[in-house]
Formats: C-alpha cells, structure tokens, sequence
C-alpha cells in the first residue's frame, strides 16, 4: 500500500459507489436496480480493502467477506423477487408495482 | 505497480458508467464482468491476492451468471429477441468490453513477469491469516453469515417455486395478471 496512495484508492472507491447510487436513482428496470446494489457493495468492499491494506491489518478482508456473502444472499432473494414481479406484472418497471390498488 | 493500479481504476469506472447506462441487460452485464475483473486487479495490486481471486471467483463467476439467467429466463419481457439479433450482427456491442478487457489482460501479464506484489510493492496478507482471523476473533459473524445464506436460500426457493394448485392466491395476484 505503499506505493499506492490511500486517497486515490478511496476516491475510486467513492466513484464507484456514486456511479452504483447514480444507476439505483436514475434507472426503473429493476434488474439495473439490482445491478446498481451489487456496484455498490462492491465499493463499500473495496474501501475496506483499501483500509486494511493500508494499516496491515486482516480485518478488512474479513469483513470483504460478509459483504461477500451478504451479496449472494441478497441478489438470490432479489432476483427471485424480480421473478414473482414478472409473473404477475408481466413487466420489469419498477414503478408499476409502487401503484397501489384499493 | 503504481501505474498498474490507475489503469485497472480507470477501466473499472468507465465499464461501471457503461454498465448503468446500457439498454440491454446483456451489455450491461458484460460490462460489469469487465468492471469486477478490474476491481479484482486492483485488490491484487494493494496486496489482497487472495481477495482478488474471491472477487473473480464468486462476483464475476456466480453472482454475474446468476444474473444472466435470470435475464434469460425473462428473454421476452427484458430483451426483444428481434433487437437481441440485431445488436448481435453489429460488432459495436462488444468491442466495448472486449478493449477493456484486454486492456486488463495486459496489464495482467505486466503484473506476472514483474513479479508477485509482496515483491515490488506492498506486503500481501495470506490467506492463512484470513483464516485465522475468520475461525477466531470473528467465528460468530462467520457463523451469522452461515444462517444468512441458509435464509437467502430458503427465500430465494421460496419466491421462485412453481405455484402448487390448489394454493391460495396472493392478494396482488388479481387483474393485472390476467
């Protein structure tokens, strides 16, 4: 980590996420909703990454991992979501199933 | 190593900003493969070899593909099979990520001759210590993370099972499907 400056790798780190947020905000297509998440998590991951590299410490890494695993779980969930969404909606925008009906 | 690792950012922030901006699920994902396996390479250069291969290995390989066949079980409703063709007959759609991805791949093959990074530049942290700190000090996230795959698996089976008859319906199972 020494020859990579930590602000550098946190500012990649912080683009990214932004750009993950940008794509959770801007798009309805649910499955680029879900996409955009796992761009985040992937951020948040890298910026434990980078700390850990930086003070040396393993700590970083292990909670990669859980973030790791919370991903896999969550996108799993999400894309079975997505599935029971287009069963009964026939459609992959977003703001149709926010209508409420009654 | 320096150089090694502006590279590997700059393409991962150009392949994300293409990944939310495509149309077509399919780009979108390609995209992102190209995004992670440089994110990957990133990991590598700052000295978490281990991680990088995880990052290829579960985000690139499982959770991508996982993806893939969502959007190719929902083919008609995501994709246009018409429009799907087109963009197949036009090179455009993936020389994309293919210059990016062997943008990467050079810069891979930089990394291998010169040498594993505990040499050139920071020290790596071996997975033997990962693991050491993963079955003592955090044995019970380890654990938690466990249950938590196990509800992610039994949501996910679930949500996608195929509707028994006979089953009662959901309340928003009304109009709007029929």
């Amino acid at each position: 980590m020494a020859t990579v400056p930590l602000e550098l790798a946190l500012l990649l780190a912080g683009v990214l996420f932004a750009l993950g947020l940008a794509g959770v905000l801007l798009r309805r297509n649910i499955i680029f909703v879900l996409l955009s998440i796992e761009i985040m998590l992937n951020a948040a991951g890298l910026a434990f990454i980078v700390a850990g590299a930086r003070w040396q410490q393993v700590d970083g890494q292990v909670m990669f991992l859980f973030i790791l695993s919370m991903a896999a779980a969550e996108v799993a969930v999400g894309l079975a979501l997505v599935l029971q969404m287009v069963h009964r909606f026939g459609t992959v925008d977003s703001d149709v199933v926010s209508r409420m009906r009654g | 190593m320096e150089v090694a690792f502006y590279i590997a950012g700059i393409v991962a922030v150009i392949a994300t900003f293409m990944a939310i901006t495509r149309r077509n699920p399919v780009h979108a994902l390609l995209y992102l493969v190209v995004s992670l396996l440089a994110v990957a390479l990133v990991f590598y250069v700052i000295g978490a070899p281990f991680i990088a291969a995880l990052e290829v290995i579960i985000y690139a390989g499982a959770i991508i593909v996982l993806f893939l066949f969502v959007v190719m079980i929902l083919g008609n409703v995501v994709v246009r099979p018409a429009e799907l063709d087109r963009h197949l007959q036009r090179p455009l759609t993936y020389v994309g990520p293919a210059a990016l991805g062997l943008v990467l791949l050079g810069e891979f093959i930089y990394i291998l001759v010169r040498g594993a990074p505990g040499q050139t530049g920071p020290v790596a942290i071996s997975p033997q210590e990962l693991g050491e700190a993963l079955f003592g000090p955090y044995l019970v996230g380890v654990e938690l993370a466990a249950l938590l795959l196990l509800a992610g698996l039994v949501g996910a089976y679930y949500l996608g099972r195929p509707k028994q008859p006979g089953e009662p319906e959901g309340e928003t199972d009304g109009d709007r499907s029929a």
